[in-house]
């Protein structure tokens, strides 16, 4: 069994390890604690800065620093980061093409407790429109590491997402040589009968619906689709011609996010049904995250579900 | 000052404003108002306080200028044009579907545009980012932000103004327009934000009020902005909206509207006499 750690604590790991070999800053808007920049304020405090509770301002700072040719993570919760400050992201960061990294966590539905005004299910449509900019989902601890490194030496904008709930670090078990590339899918599993197109959060449950699948005599194919944009058109294409059926699997509104990309990219190419699993057009609500998995459809049996009416569609 | 730098930096702030006129005039559209009433600032800030270089706009070390009210491009590109980053002619180019000059101001397309702006409140949290940085690498160069006092509307420019005090960056100097007068009215009948000079001591800054137009207030208040240390300057700059073309002054109309052919030539004679009167 995989070991389970929730992908922000990754990127607090991220942050302080490879502040040893690269020069940057790390901006927050008093939630460390939460974000995990904690963990590189404490080891290089000097190049930490508290924005306070003004996400606007951190975004604009965040964009003058770049000018300056140094790097820089504006990091808040992706309600905050991405929702309220998408006008500062558009215009300070996206228009002028600058390298500046934007952090979202505690995306989505796996909040929790705190409820719909913090369960931002739309962050990475809103990301996905701006001209230039990479938006990135990293699904465990292992790839949410490697994309703040690639980020890191990348040129242009990005958005990375990161979750609050501990997930299984499945992608050194399944994909033993292992490369992360902004733009390029993850084959985690080849199929005949379908294929299942998941980021964050959910590609350990495509992992498990693909064995569900299996039990059935269903061979269901598994991609780990981390970057929305660019995204991956190639691999989507031999996946459609391979299985002839796709579903999308995301923590994500169904409307503007990977469900949404995949789509775009297969009807204009290679036109194969796709089903979507996702946030079905609705806010989230407090509770416990395995109750609201349920309730959201966010589990493999839905995503089963939905592979077996591809299928079908396919008729 | 010396009465000829005085009359020097005159005719420059002169030919600038001749220069927002041409622009605005043959786009058609634009924002006349505003960037009539920052020219002297401009003049002083692009051929005595700053330190930059035309044929190196991109140097590390240069100190920056970040025009928050970015609405009032033409002032900047003028300017741009005058101390030689840009040629003159281009002016006339402003906010055609070819032209490099964009209704607000690209830093991207245009040299010596140091941040890209327009929506209001974003470039002064830059200029902060910037002057952070500059303190963070221990960087020799200063930065400045040209803010509107409509802008100051913009809640973004308090968060602004909270961070600079914050983190003490005293590299960093905001002038802010006061020209009284916004796109719907006064700007204390739209919406009141003043008193700027307590709003700002208040967060942690230094502050000084001058007259915008004249030269030796603007002289001795960037001079004392250099003195201060610990915390940012802001210099509180009372100015004529429109000034220089004597039916565009103290008018909100022409906030955003260009001159038709027989102003534009009202524009130019007024400019021409003040021009005369500096000789």
């Amino acid at each position: 069994m995989a070991n389970k750690k929730a992908t922000r604590e990754s990127y607090g790991e991220a942050l302080a390890a490879l502040g040893e070999k690269y020069d940057f800053l790390v901006l927050d808007a008093d939630l460390a604690a939460a974000t995990k920049t904690g963990m590189f304020k404490k080891k290089f405090p000097e190049r930490f800065f508290d924005c306070g509770i003004a996400e606007g301002n951190m975004v604009s700072v965040a964009a003058g620093i770049a000018t300056t040719g140094m790097k820089v993570f504006a990091t808040s919760f992706a309600m905050f980061a991405a929702g309220r400050a998408y006008e500062q992201i558009r215009n300070s960061i996206g228009y002028p093409h600058l390298n500046v990294n934007i952090v979202g966590t505690h995306a989505s539905i796996t909040v929790g407790e705190d409820g719909a005004t913090h369960q931002c299910s739309e962050d990475l449509a809103l990301m996905r429109t701006i001209p230039g900019m990479s938006v990135i989902c990293p699904a465990d601890a292992t790839e949410a590491y490697a994309a703040v490194e690639a980020v890191l030496n990348h040129d242009g904008p990005c958005y990375l997402r990161f979750g609050r709930f501990a997930v299984p670090d499945l992608t050194p078990e399944l994909v033993p040589d292992y490369k992360f590339e902004i733009g390029k899918g993850v084959t985690y599993r080849e199929g005949k009968d379908v294929t299942i197109v998941a980021n964050g959060f959910m590609v350990h449950l495509a992992v498990e619906a693909a064995e569900l699948l299996k039990a059935e005599g269903i061979d269901a194919g598994v991609i780990n689709m981390h970057s929305v944009k660019p995204i991956d058109k190639e691999l989507l294409i031999k996946a459609a011609k391979a299985t002839g059926a796709i579903v999308t699997a995301e923590e994500h509104s169904i409307i503007g996010g990977l469900g949404a990309a995949v789509c775009e990219a297969i009807s204009e190419s290679c036109p194969v049904p796709v089903m979507r699993v996702g946030v079905e057009d609705t806010f989230g609500r407090s509770g416990k995250v395995p109750e609201l998995l349920e309730m959201y459809g966010l589990t493999s049996a839905n995503i089963a579900a939905k592979a077996r009416a591809a299928i079908a569609l396919k008729k | 000052m010396e009465q000829s730098k005085k009359l020097e930096l005159a005719r420059i702030a002169n030919n600038i404003r001749v220069n927002i006129i041409e622009g605005v005039y043959n786009a058609g559209c634009g924002h006349p108002g505003g960037s009539l009433s920052i020219a002297d600032i401009m003049a002083y800030l692009y051929f005595e306080e700053m330190k930059i270089d035309p044929k190196d706009p991109k140097a590390p070390a240069r100190d920056r200028f970040v025009l928050s009210k970015g609405h009032t491009a033409p002032a900047l590109y003028a300017t741009l044009a005058e101390r030689g980053f840009i040629p003159a002619e281009d002016i006339k180019t402003l906010r055609k579907t070819t032209s490099y000059l964009q209704g607000h101001p690209d830093m991207k397309g245009t040299p010596g545009v140091d941040m890209t702006t327009g929506s209001l409140g974003l470039g002064f949290s830059a200029a902060c980012g910037m002057a952070l940085s500059g303190k963070v690498t221990s960087a020799p160069y200063r930065v400045y932000a040209m803010l509107g006092d409509g802008e100051s509307e913009e809640g973004q420019v308090w968060e602004a103004a909270m961070f600079a005090a914050h983190y003490k960056l005293d590299n960093l100097v905001a002038v802010l327009d006061w020209n009284g007068l916004q796109i719907d009215g006064p700007i204390v009948e739209v919406m009141n934000p003043t008193p700027h000079d307590e709003k700002f001591r208040a967060f942690g800054w230094h502050v000084i009020s001058i007259d915008a137009h004249d030269f030796d207030a603007i002289e001795a208040a960037f001079a004392e902005a250099r003195t201060v240390v610990g915390k940012p300057t802001v210099i509180i700059a009372k100015s004529v909206k429109g000034k220089g073309v004597s039916y565009m002054e103290n008018k909100c109309e022409w906030h955003g509207q260009a001159p038709k052919e027989d102003l534009y030539k009202v524009a130019i004679a007024d400019l021409e006499k003040i021009a005369e009167s500096l000789k």
